[in-house]
C-alpha cells in the first residue's frame, strides 16, 4: 500500500456517486434508448425441444408479410462467422448463435427474424415454419456423465467437458491419520443473477469507412476482439460504443451470441439492426444462467475440531455448450480452502454437457457455490465434535500474523484478520442476546436457529484459471488503464475504457485522482471512449476494478503530479524534491515562492522555453497496469490467482413455524473487510445487493427444467425475484485490513454479500430444523420442502429430499 | 388509432396501433425513454407511471386506454432542466441506486407515497416499493432515500396535503417558528475593518 | 414480448358490449388489464378483438341492499380496499385485498376481473365462495346472476358464456351485530399467487356461541371451496372442535402438487390455516361489544 490512510481527503469519505445524477432524471442511456435512423428489429423462434434435428426450416410465408426484412437461418451465419470461442480446449463443441443442424436446448434460438418493428418481427415468426426430429436428450449432471448417456456433441464424443483432479498436498497421507472422518453432499440449483434490464445490442455496418459500431448493454472482457474474430474482419473495424449504460449485469451480460447475430445481419442488410431480448427469450436462451453444481466433499479432522484435509468432487452442469461457464469450476480453487489453514485438498472438477440452457459468468465466477461446500462442512464438523460453530471456525481460521498466507493450491493471501472481524460483529450483535431471543422463540412454539458463514471474497481479477484448465492458453496479462488529461485552461478530463453496469467506476476514478492531485474530485471530468480510442481494459469482471481501475487512475495521477512538480521546480532551479506539491500547486518552502496550477498548466501548454530539457509538452499521462500477481504460469498444478482477499462474515437469525414451513429472517448481520474503502456508499450498496442476490440463490430462484426437458421457470412468475419485502434490513459491521499489494489499500467488493449469505441463510435453517433430526442440501430451499420435511419429521418418517 | 394523452401536463397526440403498451408509446412515440421494460408481463416495476398520481404499471395498459388521465413519467418529476426535485436528490444521498435501471420506477413509486403522507414508517416505505423489484441495491439504501426525503419533506416550507392517505394524524409543522430574520443568539456584528 | 394484433373497440354502454361479444366469438373484454395485458404479451390469448368495459357507467360504483352489498365489476381493488361500505359490511372483502397483487395492480386491477379470470389461488375469488356471493352477469338476454360455488368450475374457467360479461359481484352482509373475519395465506412471497389460503367469518352472540361460520379455501384445488363446518354453529368454537370439524371438512380436499408446493402441503397447511382463520375470525367477533355491554 502506497498511501497513509491517515491523510486521505477524498478516499474513504462519503461523497455522493455522481452517475447517480443522471439515473434519478430518467437520464440514463441504455441500449434501448439508442435510436439509429433506419434502425430494423430482431425477434427470435426458439426451438421447443431438448434435442432436435433441424429438418428443414420454411421462412417464405414470414417474409411474404409486410415490414419483415429477412429471416436468417443458422446455417447461413455459420457459412458467414467463426464459432464462439470456447474457453476449454474443446474443438468439438462447436457453439454458433443459432442452432446448426441441430438443436440442444429448449428455447436455443433458431431464427431469427428482422422486421420494421420489434412487434412485426415477432408476428412473422409465428409464421416461420422449422420441422424437427427430436432426439434421445440428457439433462441430469450425473447421467450426463454415463457413457452411454446421449451426447449433446456428438463429434465431442461424450459430454465431459472437463474433468481434471488436482491433488495439493498429502490428502491421502493427512485422510489416514485424521482420526475423524465424514462426507456429505450438497447441490447448488441453477439460478442466475437475472438483471432487470435484459441484454440488448445494436449494431451498425459502414461499408465506406469498414467500421462496424456496436452498442450494447455489455460487460465482457475481450468483447470487441471477440466481434471481430466471430464475423472475420481485423479488430480495429469495430468500435464498440462504451458509453452505454449498462441496467444490471453482475457478470452475465456477455451477450457474444447476440452480437455476432445483430452485426452479421447489420452487414447483410446494409441497415442498423438492434435486438433487445425480450423476457421470455433472456430467460429460455439468453445463455445467461448460473452454475449447477453437485459437490461430494469429504473432511478429515480431529476432535479438537481442526480440519486437516479435504476432497472435494464437484461437478457442474454447464448446458448444452461450452463457453466460459467450466472455469466457473477452476476460480474458487484460488480460495479452495477458505478463510482456514487446511493443510491439503484434493480437488476434482467436473463439467458435463446437457440439454439445458447455457451457462454465464455470474458473480463470484463459482465462489458462493464452492463457500456453500465449504461452510457446510465447517458447520458438520462441528456437529460432530459437539463444538461450537464459530470455535471450530476460529480455531481453523488463518490467524492475522500468518499473513501472506500461502494455500495448498498455490495462491498467497495477501492479508486478514478474520478473528477480529468475528469479535466486532458478537460485540455488535450481543450474541448472548441473540441466543436468547432464538430460545424465545423457540419457547413460544416456532423452530429457531442461528446460522453463521464465514468465507473470502478474492479480488483483483487474473485469470490464471485459464491456463490452469487449459494448458493452450498462456494468458497472464490482465491489464487496465486509465488515461489523464488537463487540458490549457486547467480542466482535467480522465478516460476510462470499460462498461459500467452500476459499480460507480466515475465517482472511483475521480476520487482517486483527485486524492492524489489534491483536487476537488467534483471537477473531474470522466468520460469512456469508444473501443477503437481506447486503452486496454479487461471489464469489471473478478471484483477487479477497485484495485485496478484504481490502481491506474493512481499511477496515472503520481505521474502528472510528478511532472507538474517537475515543471515547477524547473521555474525555481531546485531539485524536484525541495519542492512541495499541494493542493494542485507547488511551493518552494524556503522562498516562499509559489506556483499555482494555472501557472504550471500554462508552462506546460504554452511556454515549451521553460520546459526541463527533453520534457513534452502538454499534461496528460497514460497508466497501463498488470493485476498485482498472478502473472506466471501455472505450474504442477498450483498457481497464484487473485491478488487481495476480502472477508465477510454473516450471523443469520432466522425463524420457521413449523406447519408452514416459511423462514423467516429475524435479524442479519454481515461483518465485512474489504481493506480501504475508497467509496464507503459503493461498498455498502454492493454488500446489500450481493445479500439480496443470496437470499434469492437460497431461498427463491431457480431455473427449473420437467423431466421433459423443459424450462418451467420462464418468466417472473415463476423465477422469483426478492422484493422489499423478502430482504430484511442487513446491518453492516466494517472492518478494514489494507491489501499490500494495493495503492490505498483497497480490496474488492463486487461479490461482498453474495459469496456468503446463501452458506448462511442455508445453514441457518439447517440450525432452526436441527432438532428434528432434519437437513437441508439443496438450494434454493423451498417453503413447502421445508413444511414437508417438518411433518414428516414430526410423524416419524424418514426425511424425503427434494429432487 | 389516433390517441390523445396528457403526458407530464401537456396535452400529446400520436397514431399507433391497439396493441402498443402505454410503456412502448412513451418510449417509442413520445421519445420519453426514462420509463424502462424489464419484464413486460408486470412483475418487476420498471415501467412503473403514475396515472392520476398513482403508480400503475405502464406494460400492462395499452396506450389507447390511457386517455383521460394525467400521467407523470419521470421526466415530469424534476422542477427544471438540470435541477432534481428533494426524492431525487434523496436517492443521491443515500446512494438508493447502482445501474438505474430500476430507479424511475422506484422513484415515482416512492413520490406517490410522498403524496399520502410525511411520516411514513419503514414497513409503509417496503410496502410502496414492494411492487418494484431492484437486483443492484438490495433495498436498504433506497428506504433511506425515502426515510431521508420524507425527513426533508416535512421541514420544507411547501404547501402540504390536507389528509395523511394512510389516515393517520399529519405532523406538526417543523419548520421554525422563531422569525428568520432575528439575528440568532451569539451572532456578533462584524468588526469594521480599521 | 408484443401481443398479436387485436382491435379495440370502447362500447358506450353495457348493452353494445354485450352485443359486441356475441357477435364475435374472437373478442374479449378489457377493464384493469392487470391479468390478460400478461396473457396477450405472452401470446398465450390472442383475441381478435378488445371490449374496452372499464369505463362503463353501469359496470362501476358500490351499491348497497338490503341484506347485500353489490360491488360494481369494474371497481378498482384500491378502491375497494379504501371504501368504508366495504370495510363495514363486506369485512372479509377489506381484510384480504391487501394481499392482492401489488399496489400498482389494485390502482388498475378490478374487483370483476380477478373473479372472471379465475385464478384458483385468488383471493377476490376465495371471498365470493367464502359468502356465497352472486355474481352478476350481463348477457345479450339481459341480466343474469350464478352462485359463486357454480360460477367457478376449474383453473382459471367460469361459466361465462360468449356474448356475457361480468356486471357485479354481489356479497351478502352478515345482519349480526358482532361479526369478525379471518384470513391467512402462504406464498412464497408476500405478492405471490398463494399455494393456499384460508377465509373464515364468525357471528357470535352475546353469551359467545356461534350463529354463524363460512371458512374457504383457496390455492389447494384447481379453485376456492367453501368448507362445510355448520356443525360448528350452536356452539363455542373452542379449539378442540374448531380442529376436528375442519378435519373433517378437508378430508376431501383437493389439492394439486406443482413446482411451488406438493399436494400434502397444500392438504396439511390448509387445515392449519383454516384453524388460524377460525380463529382469528372468532376472537375479532368477540372484540365486538355485546348488547348492553
Amino acid at each position: 500500500m502506497t498511501a497513509d490512510p491517515a491523510t486521505f481527503r477524498f478516499v474513504s469519505t462519503n461523497r455522493r456517486v455522481r452517475e447517480d445524477r443522471r439515473f434519478v432524471a430518467g437520464r440514463g442511456y441504455y441500449v434501448a434508448d439508442v435510436a439509429l435512423e433506419g434502425m430494423l428489429h430482431v425477434a427470435i423462434l426458439p426451438s421447443q425441444h431438448p434435442a432436435a434435428r433441424i429438418v428443414s426450416i420454411d421462412a417464405s410465408a414470414a417474409l411474404a408479410m409486410p415490414g419483415v426484412h429477412y429471416v436468417l437461418t443458422g446455417d447461413e451465419l455459420a457459412a458467414a462467422t467463426d464459432p464462439l470461442m470456447n474457453g476449454l480446449d474443446t474443438p468439438k463443441v462447436q457453439r454458433h448463435p443459432l442452432a446448426v443442424g441441430q438443436t440442444r436446448y429448449a428455447g436455443e434460438w433458431v431464427v431469427a427474424v428482422v422486421a420494421d418493428s420489434r412487434a412485426l418481427a415477432e408476428d412473422a415468426t409465428e409464421k416461420v415454419r422449422v420441422v424437427y426430429e427430436p432426439l434421445p436428450f440428457v439433462i441430469n449432471a450425473e447421467q450426463a456423465l454415463l457413457p452411454d448417456s446421449p451426447p449433446v456433441h456428438p463429434a465431442h464424443g461424450s459430454n465431459v467437458l472437463l474433468d481434471r483432479t488436482f491433488v495439493w498436498g498429502e490428502v491421502e497421507k493427512h485422510f489416514a491419520e485424521s482420526p475423524r472422518q465424514l462426507a456429505f453432499r450438497v447441490t447448488w440449483g441453477r439460478n442466475s443473477t437475472v438483471p432487470i434490464e435484459t441484454f440488448g445490442v445494436a449494431a451498425s455496418w459502414d461499408p465506406w469507412r469498414d467500421m462496424l459500431d456496436v452498442w450494447a448493454s455489455i460487460q465482457m472482457p475481450k468483447y470487441p476482439d471477440q466481434i471481430a474474430r466471430a464475423l472475420r474482419i481485423p479488430a480495429n473495424c469495430v468500435r464498440v460504443h462504451q458509453d452505454v449504460d449498462v441496467g444490471g449485469s453482475y457478470g452475465v451480460k456477455r451477450g457474444i451470441k447476440q452480437t455476432v447475430l445483430v452485426a452479421h445481419l447489420a452487414r447483410r442488410l446494409g441497415r442498423p439492426v438492434r435486438l433487445i431480448e425480450d423476457r421470455l427469450e433472456n430467460m429460455r436462451g439468453g445463455d445467461a444462467h448460473g452454475p449447477e453444481r453437485i459437490f461430494d466433499v469429504e473432511v478429515a479432522f480431529n476432535n479438537d475440531g481442526i480440519v486437516k484435509s479435504m476432497k472435494i468432487r464437484a461437478l457442474d452442469n454447464a448446458g448444452a455448450y461450452a463457453g466460459r461457464a467450466p472455469f466457473q469450476l477452476g476460480k474458487p480453487i484460488g480460495a479452495i480452502v477458505g478463510p482456514y489453514k487446511i493443510e491439503s485438498v484434493q480437488y476434482r472438477a467436473q463439467s458435463v454437457t446437457t440439454n439445458k440452457a447455457v451457462q454465464e459468468a455470474v458473480r463470484g465466477f463459482g465462489q458462493s457455490p464452492t463457500n456453500y461446500a465449504i461452510e457446510t462442512a465447517i458447520d458438520k464438523v462441528a456437529a460432530a465434535t459437539g463444538l461450537e460453530r464459530i470455535e471450530v471456525r476460529r480455531r481453523n481460521f488463518i490467524r492475522k500474523e500468518e499473513f501472506p498466507y500461502l494455500i495448498p493450491s498455490g495462491s498467497s493471501y495477501d492479508s486478514g484478520d478474520y478473528h477480529t472481524v468475528v469479535d466486532k460483529v458478537f460485540a455488535h450483535i450481543d450474541f448472548a442476546a441473540m441466543e436468547q431471543e432464538r430460545d424465545r422463540l423457540r419457547a413460544s412454539g416456532m423452530l429457531a436457529g442461528i446460522g453463521i458463514a464465514a468465507c473470502l471474497e478474492p479480488s483483483g481479477g487474473n485469470s490464471s484459471f485459464e491456463p490452469l484448465l487449459n494448458e493452450k492458453n498462456t494468458t497472464t496479462t490482465w491489464m487496465d488503464s486509465c488515461r489523464i488529461n488537463i487540458d490549457g485552461l486547467g480542466f482535467v478530463t480522465v478516460t476510462i475504457h470499460n462498461t459500467s453496469s452500476g459499480q460507480g467506476h466515475e465517482t472511483l476514478v475521480s476520487t482517486v485522482i483527485g486524492e492524489v492531485l489534491q483536487i476537488d474530485p467534483d471537477l473531474i471530468r470522466v468520460v469512456r471512449p469508444d473501443s477503437l480510442a481506447c486503452l486496454p481494459s479487461n471489464s469489471p469482471v473478478g471484483s477487479r476494478m477497485a484495485i485496478m481501475l484504481g490502481g491506474a487512475a493512481f499511477h496515472a495521477a503520481q505521474k502528472l503530479k510528478t511532472k507538474l512538480t517537475r515543471i515547477a521546480a524547473h521555474q525555481f532551479g531546485l531539485a524536484e524534491d525541495k519542492v512541495v506539491y499541494a493542493s494542485g500547486g507547488v511551493g518552494d518552502p524556503k522562498s516562499n515562492r509559489q506556483l499555482s496550477w494555472i501557472d504550471i498548466v500554462n508552462i506546460g501548454h504554452r511556454n515549451f522555453h521553460l520546459l526541463p530539457e527533453g520534457m513534452e509538452p502538454g499534461l496528460e499521462s497514460t497508466h497501463v497496469m498488470q493485476v498485482p500477481t498472478g502473472d506466471r504460469l501455472p505450474e504442477n498444478g498450483r498457481v497464484q490467482m487473485y491478488p487481495c482477499h476480502s472477508f465477510e462474515f454473516h450471523v443469520v437469525l432466522m425463524a420457521i413455524d413449523p406447519v408452514l414451513g416459511k423462514p423467516e429472517i429475524k435479524r442479519y448481520v454481515i461483518g465485512h473487510d474489504c481493506g480501504t474503502v475508497i467509496n464507503p456508499h459503493i461498498v455498502k450498496g454492493m454488500t446489500l445487493g450481493g445479500v439480496a442476490h443470496g437470499l434469492g440463490a437460497a431461498l427463491l430462484e431457480e431455473f427449473v427444467y420437467d423431466d421433459e426437458g423443459h424450462l418451467i421457470t420462464q418468466s417472473f412468475m415463476d423465477y422469483l425475484l426478492p422484493s422489499s419485502r423478502e430482504m430484511p434490513k442487513v446491518e453492516i459491521v466494517h472492518h478494514c485490513t489494507p491489501s499490500p499489494h494495493t495503492v490505498f489499500g483497497q480490496k474488492g467488493s463486487g461479490e461482498s454479500g453474495y459469496l456468503g449469505a446463501p452458506a448462511a441463510i442455508s445453514a441457518a435453517v439447517n440450525d432452526c430444523v436441527a432438532s428434528l433430526g432434519i437437513s437441508f442440501n439443496k438450494l434454493p430451499i423451498r417453503i413447502s420442502a421445508i413444511g414437508d420435511a417438518i411433518a414428516d419429521a414430526q410423524q416419524g418418517k424418514p426425511q424425503q429430499q427434494a429432487k | 388509432m389516433k390517441v390523445n394523452l396528457r403526458i407530464n401536463g401537456v396535452n400529446r397526440t400520436t397514431e399507433l396501433e391497439p396493441r402498443k403498451t402505454l410503456l412502448d408509446a412513451l418510449r417509442e412515440n413520445f421519445l420519453l425513454n426514462g420509463t424502462h421494460a424489464g419484464c413486460e408481463h408486470g412483475v418487476c416495476g420498471a415501467c412503473t407511471v403514475l396515472i392520476d398520481g398513482e403508480p400503475v404499471r405502464s406494460c400492462l395498459m395499452f396506450a389507447v386506454q390511457a386517455d383521460g388521465y394525467e400521467i407523470t413519467t419521470i421526466e415530469g418529476l424534476a422542477p427544471a432542466p438540470g435541477e432534481l426535485g428533494v426524492l431525487q436528490d434523496a436517492f443521491c444521498e443515500t446512494h438508493g441506486l447502482q445501474c438505474g435501471y430500476c430507479t424511475p420506477g422506484m422513484i415515482l413509486a416512492a413520490h406517490a407515497l410522498l403524496q399520502t403522507t410525511l411520516t411514513p414508517t419503514r414497513d409503509d416505505i417496503v410496502e410502496a416499493i414492494s411492487g418494484n423489484i431492484c437486483r443492484c441495491t438490495g433495498y436498504g439504501q433506497i428506504i433511506e432515500a425515502v426515510e431521508f426525503a420524507a425527513a426533508r419533506l416535512r421541514v420544507a416550507n411547501t404547501p402540504r396535503p390536507q389528509h395523511d392517505g394512510l389516515n393517520r394524524e399529519l405532523p406538526k409543522h417543523a419548520a421554525p417558528t422563531e422569525g428568520l430574520l432575528e439575528a440568532e443568539k451569539g451572532d456578533q456584528p462584524v468588526a469594521e475593518a480599521k | 414480448m408484443k401481443p398479436a394484433p387485436f382491435e379495440y373497440v370502447r362500447p358506450e354502454s353495457l348493452a353494445e358490449a354485450c352485443a359486441l361479444l356475441a357477435a364475435d366469438e374472437d373478442a374479449r373484454v378489457i377493464a384493469g388489464g392487470q391479468t390478460l395485458v400478461p396473457m396477450l404479451a405472452m401470446r398465450l390469448a390472442r383475441p381478435a378483438r378488445l371490449i374496452d368495459i372499464l369505463r362503463l357507467p353501469e359496470l362501476a360504483g358500490i351499491r348497497q341492499e338490503k341484506d347485500a352489498i353489490v360491488v360494481g365489476a369494474t371497481t378498482r381493488q384500491a378502491q375497494a380496499e379504501r371504501d368504508p361500505v366495504i370495510r363495514a359490511s363486506v369485512p372479509m372483502l377489506a381484510r384480504v385485498l391487501p394481499w392482492v397483487g401489488h399496489p400498482p395492480t389494485r390502482n388498475r386491477g378490478t374487483i370483476g376481473g380477478s373473479i372472471a379470470n379465475a385464478d384458483p389461488s385468488a383471493e377476490i375469488p376465495l371471498v365470493a365462495v367464502t359468502l356465497g356471493a352472486e355474481i352478476m352477469l350481463a348477457t345479450v338476454d339481459g341480466p343474469a346472476s350464478m352462485p359463486a360455488d357454480d360460477f367457478f368450475i376449474g383453473p382459471m374457467l367460469t361459466t361465462i358464456n360468449p356474448g356475457e360479461c361480468v356486471s357485479a359481484i354481489r356479497f351478502p352482509v352478515w345482519p349480526h351485530r358482532r361479526v369478525g373475519t379471518g384470513f391467512f395465506e402462504i406464498s412464497a412471497r408476500r405478492s405471490d399467487f398463494a399455494f393456499v389460503a384460508a377465509a373464515a367469518q364468525v357471528a357470535l352472540d352475546d353469551a359467545g356461541s356461534c350463529i354463524e361460520i363460512a371458512l374457504g379455501v383457496g390455492g389447494a384445488g384447481d379453485r376456492p371451496v367453501r368448507l362445510d363446518v355448520s356443525s360448528l354453529a350452536g356452539g363455542k368454537l373452542d379449539s378442540a372442535s374448531v380442529t376436528e370439524a375442519i378435519n373433517t371438512a378437508a378430508a376431501e380436499l383437493d389439492a394439486m402438487s406443482d413446482l411451488h408446493a406438493s399436494a400434502a402441503y397444500r392438504r396439511r397447511v390448509a387445515v392449519a390455516l383454516c384453524i388460524r382463520a377460525v380463529e382469528e375470525a372468532r376472537g375479532n367477533a368477540a372484540a365486538k361489544p355485546a348488547k348492553g355491554a
